[in-house]
């Protein structure tokens, strides 16, 4: 069977000693940023890309990868000791999680979190093994008019995540788009909005961008607020085992959130983040006795958590069959294989299929070592949660101005990084939600080319975009979404859910 | 006229402003025809798709309710000024004075801007971050950075 064979391949590079070497250092690296509030994938993953210059492309992005699932088991960590979820897909784990460590039940909680997410990932790798093939296929009959629709829908999507008003969260994304354009035109090779600035030729540098907003904007933004108050349950965590009953509860909880977040982890705009909030709903739902939820249900923990692992998996599948990413660290990943000189897109799984299995077996070897990471060396983890910021934010600094410098050894990006810092200033004193922006970012100059490419081919009619059936099944897509998301009920639903994660 | 909410307001002439920045900065560039569109095809329409989106938002702060003005808040001028300005004066000195003496300036000036300073702190967590930064970078990942300054180094 192919698929055996494939996976065959691809754990023959991931369980080479260097690979599982790098495997080991990302999810670790992951769950240790995943802890540590204040800092996320995005800057941490961005943070790395200058270092994965010494790399060989396969270690590098299974580091990457590593970093990114990772965080989502650390991120589960802190919502359920403190209340401050790391990572934005364990907000809604915050919930139950919390509540269960002040009933005292911390242990199960957090072996909950970890083996349901283990599950979750492990289904997730296969599924992204199973269907990375066909619609590699799929993708190779797409022309430059369904690769354009299919970024709008990607693009869309991203917005129906973000929180707060879909007017600025799509202005967001233009945004990105046209901070995509200050480059050199490919087509015709002029210069655009580069104000006679060598360096601004080839574009402002993707990681400059993400360090300033995502980095240095973030730290400013935590220093502005007060000194919060930490209440961390650390003399709670004991038993780590989930009683019989917690178990039965958990168990088909984790199988219907594994499930949600599979399937919404493939969409674009989905991933951990939209999985999450999906299965909390969902839990809600089919609870026969919705009223215990928010007050300890192990149900709150099992699903979501389960949930933002299969998303976080399946999110590779756009990203590693079409190219195109679907959330902002997918954009990274696309940004760390473009460094390394391979264009991401259906011809990847072809011409580099040790580093494209490889990367996928990687992913469930990781998991596993997350298993073993986070259960037994909890006690590690909790004392990381009292290294009081003060400390953590000159060390995240050093690295980021490190790592911009390295990146084309001058200080020009450490700049542009320095103003993208204040723009992050701004992005969050306006409630402007950044990710969609660093998504249309990296999609700006593809989609530009593929909207061009597609108008030369059809003599400049705009009708090749609705007149192709698959191209206009992709923006009909798109056009439902925004239908949707704009419909009173769920607004209101969405409203609701964003609130919750305040 | 009021402003319904202080936060959509600032976004929106944000938005309008940079989107008609773009505009008429991609009017400098060949427009083309839709056969063959040149460089200022795509980003003259993303510019006047931002300014749209722009008017749409502050249209929405001067119309829709929102709780308590949705006030922008004080600016922590203490901190922005402080990152920044040590990350500005890290890339203007790091290939003047190196590594060595950079790295704990970035790290002092940094510390200035958080809530509480302890100088003996600092200074610890100065020599750690210097030398661990040596060790990764430098020595672990091999990359071209200065550690001392170029008259020192010879």
């Amino acid at each position: 069977m192919d698929l055996l064979q494939n996976l065959a391949t691809g754990f023959g590079v991931a369980l080479s000693f260097t690979n599982l070497l790098y495997a080991f250092f990302g999810a670790l690296l992951g769950t240790l940023i995943g802890v540590l509030p204040g800092l996320g994938p995005v800057a941490t993953m961005a943070m790395l890309l200058p270092s994965i210059y010494a790399l060989d492309a396969t270690p590098a992005l299974i580091m990457l990868a590593g970093i990114y699932y990772g965080a989502q088991y650390g991120g589960s960590t802190t919502a359920i000791l403190i209340n401050v979820p790391g990572e934005s897909s364990s907000v809604v784990t915050a919930i139950d999680g919390y509540q269960m460590a002040r009933q005292g039940r911390a242990g199960a909680a957090l072996s909950t979190a970890a083996l349901g997410s283990f599950f979750a990932g492990s289904v997730g790798t296969l599924i992204l093994a199973a269907f990375a093939p066909p619609l590699t296929e799929l993708a190779f009959k797409f022309g430059p008019a369904e690769y354009f629709s299919l970024m709008v829908l990607g693009l869309i999507g991203a917005v129906v995540l973000a929180s707060g008003s879909l007017a600025k969260a799509i202005a967001m994304i233009v945004l990105g788009l046209l901070l995509g354009q200050i480059n050199t035109d490919v087509i015709s090779g002029m210069p655009r909005y580069s104000f006679d600035i060598p360096e601004l030729t080839d574009g402002i540098g993707f990681v400059a961008i993400a360090m300033g907003v995502f980095g240095f904007g973030e730290i400013i933004a935590n220093l502005g607020k007060p000194a919060e108050h930490r209440e961390v349950f650390t003399k709670a965590v004991s038993g780590l085992l989930p009683t019989k009953e917690d178990f039965k509860l958990a168990w088909p909880a984790v199988l219907r959130g594994t499930s949600l977040g599979s399937v919404l982890g493939i969409l674009p705009g989905g991933g951990a983040l939209l999985a999450s909030f999906a299965a909390y709903t969902l839990e809600k739902k089919v609870a026969k006795d919705p009223s215990r939820f928010g007050k300890g249900d192990i149900r709150g923990v099992a699903g979501p958590e389960s949930a933002n692992n299969a998303g976080a998996q399946t999110s590779f599948i756009p990203m590693l069959t079409l190219g195109i990413p679907p959330n902002a660290v997918m954009a990274l990943m696309v940004g760390a294989m473009t460094i390394k000189g391979i264009q991401p897109g259906p011809q990847v799984m072809t011409s580099n299929p040790d580093l494209f299995w490889g990367l996928i077996a990687s992913m469930w070897v990781g998991n596993l070592m997350l298993v073993i990471l986070n259960l037994p060396l909890i006690g590690i983890w909790i004392k990381l949660l009292t290294v009081p910021y003060r400390f953590l934010y000159p060390a995240i600094l050093t690295f980021c101005c490190i790592g911009l410098y390295t990146l084309n050894n001058n200080n020009f990006d450490v700049f542009m990084a320095a103003g993208f810092g204040l723009v992050g200033y701004i992005f969050y004193k306006l409630h402007c939600e950044p990710a969609p922006l660093l998504l249309g970012f990296i999609l700006g100059p593809m989609m530009e080319e593929n909207l061009r490419r597609a108008l030369l081919l059809s003599r400049g009619d705009w009708g090749t975009f609705v007149s192709r059936p698959l191209s206009a099944g992709l923006l009909l897509a798109a056009a439902a979404l925004i239908v949707i998301v704009m419909m009173p009920a769920i607004k209101s639903k969405r409203e609701e859910a964003f609130q919750e994660a305040d | 006229m009021k402003i319904k909410s202080q936060r959509d307001f600032a976004s929106g002439l944000m938005f309008v402003a940079v989107g008609v920045a773009f505009a008429v900065g991609a009017t400098h560039y060949p427009f083309g025809v839709s056969a063959k569109p040149g460089p200022g095809y795509f980003p003259l329409m993303l510019g006047v798709l931002l300014a749209l989106l722009g008017a749409i938002v502050l249209f929405k702060a001067l119309t829709v309710e929102s709780p308590g003005g949705d006030p922008i808040g004080a600016i922590a001028w203490k901190p922005l000024l402080l990152i920044l300005a040590a990350v500005v004066m890290f890339g203007l000195l790091l290939p003047r004075l190196g590594l060595a003496i950079t790295a704990p300036l970035l790290i002092l000036v940094a510390s200035l801007g958080g809530n509480e300073f302890h100088p003996k702190g600092v200074a610890i967590m100065a020599l750690v971050l210097t030398v661990g930064s040596w060790a990764v970078f430098i020595k672990g990942l091999g990359l071209v950075l200065p550690m001392w300054p170029p008259f020192l180094a010879g």
